[in-house]
């Protein structure tokens, strides 16, 4: 069959039309909210809910609760055990039309659930992970009973508050004036997009929706429905997920044009087609979690299909190791990145770093080597496995990074050239927000979407068959505890939540557009102890 | 190839009743016995050992140590009878210097010999006091030394004990005049140390030159313990000495290994000599309390020709101050002493040795970035142990005597027992220092620093909370804590 001129012309425009550079069929996800409550049977929530035995079944509890925590189905003899996940505690109490003062029988009692109180740790609070679930549940912002703004860790982000919090403590979003002023500021209007590549040269712009991308998790660390699922959801918020080290899988081909590929000091999977499908190529020197030391994957965990993948004999232990054996200087940084450039004359290149007392200069170099983006990954960020004495002492926290190489970068004038993104202790809406305040253009998260997917940090991703809970797991039986349609929904369901909360905090602000948030320290302050 | 260090661990489980963190609580009166029962698939088999002891008569009664709070259980069970509550015992385990989580980590390293490794990201708060507010360095690209991984191996870990004369001196005839230098050089930059409370005292000094002498480093003993200390161990011993007990103890010194330590005294200086006479090769170091004086007292005495001094913090590694207070932490004291030294011109001389407060690998090195040569652990060799730093009936010594006045035991002591079993004990001991070695290699190996004498002092790749603060967060307008009622 001939193929006419104006058909030619015909694909040649679509090519030109297509976001990537992928030669397979892209899949489109809808971007849209959906419930998609917890995939255990008990949801854990920040108040238990008893029912004594004297409860006689009358129901008043059912018709009173406004949150759904007692329910008596239509032709139901009893009323089914509290929802209590739901329960917003003492804020309910207060109005007089609780169950507990309710009950003819004095049968109700609402305590703070021990169970809660086993849940995460500084870092991560208790009603951090609580308030993550929710968002994934439902798609919006949490109730105001759990803190979803900040952890209890007492410095850094959650020492750091934007001033209006400080002026006005009822401004805070879902409450009911602010979201009538977000519907009145329109909130389409308010932009939270960004543009990956600021360099002017003829790559493409790159443009995603949100000012947040996946970070890297390779075939090995984490599920096939894990990665699948962060794939998805990045690609309904036209943004972006990272392999990892550890080799494209195939089943993520649908999803080419919302993938960046990394090449990182081991090397393995990178081949000249998988950097060639995609629109971002990451250079992975370092991770914040373990800064200087590379990687290790166990022998156990370095299955037929993981050895596959990246080219290796199963059953040994694979280590990654650290630097790039060839990259010594800037110049021999610029030759690494001028390869992958010629490979695929269409992507970005990113550079991961993490933070030593230099990083200013290292981003510096990196720029003048040529890369689009500048990745900082803080101390504190996850990891599938690292030595305890890496994830806590070694290289600085993002929130001390962030500003240094804003500061260095804008005191060299190529601030504007550049994009300068922020990992390792992102966990919430505020602190990406308050990131972008500090200089950062955008954000990658890693832990909050395992948070949102069910992740309880119970920190045994990495010993005897993986995390107990299906999320960083190959073993086939404790992968299956997850289903890919729901953790892509719980995923989509946290960037809608998370998306309003910037949206309310810029009307708030009275900004036009999350980048005219950028460097405003100004409208931050900073918690002291005197 | 040149030999290598190795420290030789082997997995030893301890044998004293564990404080997990978790404990499970179920209402087994509601079971509805249904078939879908979560308790069988625990990825940890945690109730399947709770059981144990239904099969098998010698099983441990109660592992509640193996919970790792995957809440699968709870959130799983038909009727939602389980559920997950924090252990008090666990909470309740030492202060708040030697947190829960500090003791169960040595233990666990203790059993091990490994360096604790684990998934997700750090935990903890972002930062806190003393050595929780450096961060070590580490080194982005350019590092044509490092041989990744391969080349851990190379990466040196050992220091010199002793005076270290800046230059040799000649007579005109071409004569040396300089007095021969004595080093004690060891392989790890740790010496055991004397705990800081009269816990088995006999039994563990025992231990510690058994474990010294694995280990290739030294330990610090009494002089009434040393005679009981094994042959083979007594070139690992240093032991410690008044003035006035040198003589009753002549054939002691001559026994064990070159370095001596002697308690200060206003007249210390007189006391070397003597003791160079009984033993050429010595090396006299001199064992200070940690005082807001301490700098200009060292320096004092370097002039004097004493060139090896042990500080000895109290046990949350702060100076005592007279006034019955903590004074600074070490890691302020350090610098202050270290400067000193090097605005005298004498530092690289002088060997410091560090004590109390080194809980952590992490302190080892952070200890050895703000000026010390090397430290000496304590505290924490009980802790391998299965000690919970109850300090029963010794408070925590803040200021006076640097030995408490020994008091009866209240309760059974799990050190008493581990000490029954020498060998047991040593190694323990061995396999917390060699999990300390790997972190320490992991430190350094991070930073681009071939060996740790290099580390000593190195101030410029630490990163210091009070400063990093002040750069980062310096154009933030500051609101204090109490206004945010926070």
């Amino acid at each position: 069959m001939t193929t006419t001129i104006a058909e030619l012309k015909l694909q040649e425009k679509q090519k030109s039309e297509r976001l990537g550079n992928s030669d397979w069929p892209q899949e489109n996800v809808e971007r849209t909210v959906r419930p998609a409550p917890d995939r255990y049977r008990n949801a854990i929530g920040k108040f238990k809910v008893d029912r004594l035995a004297s409860c006689i079944a009358c129901g008043r509890c059912a018709e009173v609760c406004a949150y759904g925590v007692h329910i008596k189905p239509e032709g139901y003899k009893f009323t089914v055990r509290p929802l209590d996940y739901r329960c917003i505690g003492p804020d309910c109490l207060e109005t007089g039309q609780d169950c507990m003062s309710q009950c003819p029988q004095n049968a109700i009692t609402v305590r703070l659930n021990p169970n809660a109180e086993c849940l995460g740790d500084p870092r991560w609070s208790s009603d951090l992970v609580l308030s993550t679930w929710h968002m994934a549940e439902t798609g919006h912002v949490p109730p105001a009973h759990l803190e979803y703004r900040y952890g209890e860790s007492g410095g850094g982000f959650d020492r750091i508050r934007f001033k209006f919090e400080i002026e006005e403590p009822t401004l805070r979003p879902g409450s009911s004036d602010v979201e009538e002023n977000v519907k009145n500021a329109i909130p389409e209007e308010i932009d939270t997009g960004l543009e990956l590549n600021r360099r002017g040269d003829n790559r493409p712009r790159v443009h995603i929706d949100i000012p947040v991308y996946g970070g890297g998790m390779s075939f090995g660390s984490v599920s096939i429905h894990t990665i699948l699922a962060k794939a998805r959801a990045m690609t309904a918020w036209n943004s972006f997920t990272c392999t990892g080290e550890g080799g494209y899988p195939e089943s993520l081909r649908p999803y080419d044009d919302h993938v960046i590929t990394q090449v990182a000091t081991g090397l393995f999977g990178v081949r000249e087609d998988t950097i060639q499908r995609v629109r971002i190529v990451e250079f992975k020197y370092a991770q914040g979690a373990k800064p200087g030391l590379g990687g290790h994957l166990l022998g156990d965990k370095n299955t037929p299909e993981v050895a596959e993948m990246r080219g290796a004999v199963p059953g040994n232990a694979l280590f990654s190791p650290f630097p790039f054996h060839s990259v010594y200087s800037v110049e021999d940084h610029k030759k690494h990145l001028d390869w992958i450039k010629e490979v695929n004359p269409r992507c970005l290149v990113s550079v991961k770093v993490s933070t030593p007392t230099d990083v200013d200069m290292v981003a510096v170099g990196s720029y003048y080597a040529g890369a689009h983006i500048i990745h900082l990954d803080g101390s504190y960020g996850g990891t599938g496995a690292a030595p305890d004495i890496a994830k806590k002492n070694i290289a600085m926290p993002i929130e001390f990074a962030l500003p240094k190489v804003h500061k260095f970068l804008t005191a060299e004038g190529i601030r504007e050239k550049i994009t300068l993104i922020a990992s390792g202790g992102i966990r919430t809406a505020f602190d990406v927000l308050k990131a972008i305040a500090m200089g950062a253009d955008g954000v990658v998260i890693g832990t909050t979407e395992m948070i949102a997917v069910g992740c309880v940090r119970c920190s045994t991703c990495e010993s005897g068959r993986g995390c107990p809970r299906g999320i960083a797991s190959t073993d086939p039986e404790l992968r299956d505890l997850m289903s890919l349609e729901w953790a892509t929904q719980r995923l989509i369901n946290l960037q809608n939540a998370w998306r309003e909360q910037m949206v309310s905090v810029l009307s708030i602000l009275g900004l036009p557009s999350i980048q005219s948030l950028r460097g405003r320290t100004d409208l931050l302050c900073y918690l002291t102890d005197e | 190839m040149p030999e290598r260090y190795h420290i030789h661990t082997k997995v030893n489980p301890g044998r004293f009743h564990r404080v997990g963190k978790f404990g499970g609580v179920d209402f087994r009166e509601d079971c509805a016995q249904c078939t879908k029962c979560v308790k069988p698939r625990c990825d940890y088999d945690v109730y399947e050992h709770e059981t144990e002891h239904n099969r098998n008569p010698l099983a441990a009664k109660q592992p509640l140590y193996e919970c790792k709070a995957c809440f699968s259980c709870v959130q799983g069970c038909t009727k939602g009878l389980l559920s997950l509550s924090i252990n008090p015992e666990y909470l309740e385990m030492g202060d708040e210097y030697w947190k829960p989580d500090i003791i169960f980590s040595t233990w666990v390293q203790a059993d091990m010999g490994k360096i604790p490794v684990s998934g997700a990201g750090y935990r903890g708060p972002f930062h806190g006091p003393g050595f929780d507010s450096i961060w070590t360095d580490m080194s982005e690209i350019v590092r044509p030394t490092r041989d990744g991984i391969h080349g851990r191996e190379y990466i040196s870990t050992a220091v010199d004990i002793g005076p270290k004369p800046m230059r040799l001196v000649f007579s005109t005839d071409g004569k040396i005049l300089t007095p021969p230098s004595h080093l004690l050089d060891i392989p790890i930059p740790v010496i055991l140390d004397i705990p800081a409370w009269p816990v088995s005292q006999t039994g563990i000094a025992l231990a510690r030159a058994r474990a010294a002498r694995n280990l290739g480093t030294v330990a610090v003993l009494f002089a009434e313990d040393v005679e009981k200390v094994h042959e083979r161990d007594l070139t690992s011993v240093v032991p410690i000495l008044n003035r006035e007990d040198i003589p009753k103890h002549q054939e002691l010194i001559k026994k064990t290994s070159v370095m001596i330590q002697l308690l200060d005294d206003p007249e210390v200086e007189t006391t070397v000599p003597k003791l160079q006479e009984l033993k050429p090769e010595a090396i006299v170091s001199v064992r200070l309390t940690l005082r807001p004086d301490t700098a200009g007292r060292v320096v004092e005495l370097v002039r004097k020709g004493i060139k090896v001094f042990h500080l000895c913090a109290d046990q949350h590694g702060c100076e005592r101050v007279r006034s019955g207070e903590s004074g600074r932490h070490i890691k302020d004291v350090l610098r202050e002493i270290h400067g000193r030294l090097v605005e005298e011109g004498v530092r690289d001389e002088v060997t410091l040795i560090t004590s109390g407060g080194i809980a952590l690998a992490e302190h080892m090195a952070k200890a050895i970035i703000c000026g010390s040569d090397l430290v000496a652990v304590d505290t924490a060799l009980l802790v391998s142990l299965g000690c919970r730093v109850c300090r029963d009936a010794h408070p925590l010594l803040i200021d006076g005597a640097d030995q408490p006045s020994a008091k009866p035991l209240h309760r059974s002591c799990p050190v008493d027992s581990a000490v029954q079993d020498i060998p047991y004990a040593a190694q323990r001991m061995v396999n917390l220092m060699g999990a300390w070695h790997s972190q320490l290699i992991e430190v350094l190996g991070a930073m681009g620093i071939r060996e740790v004498r290099r580390l000593r002092g190195e101030v410029g790749r630490a990163i210091f909370m009070e400063e990093i603060e002040e750069e980062a967060f310096g154009d933030l307008d500051r609101v204090p804590l109490q206004q945010v009622g926070v």
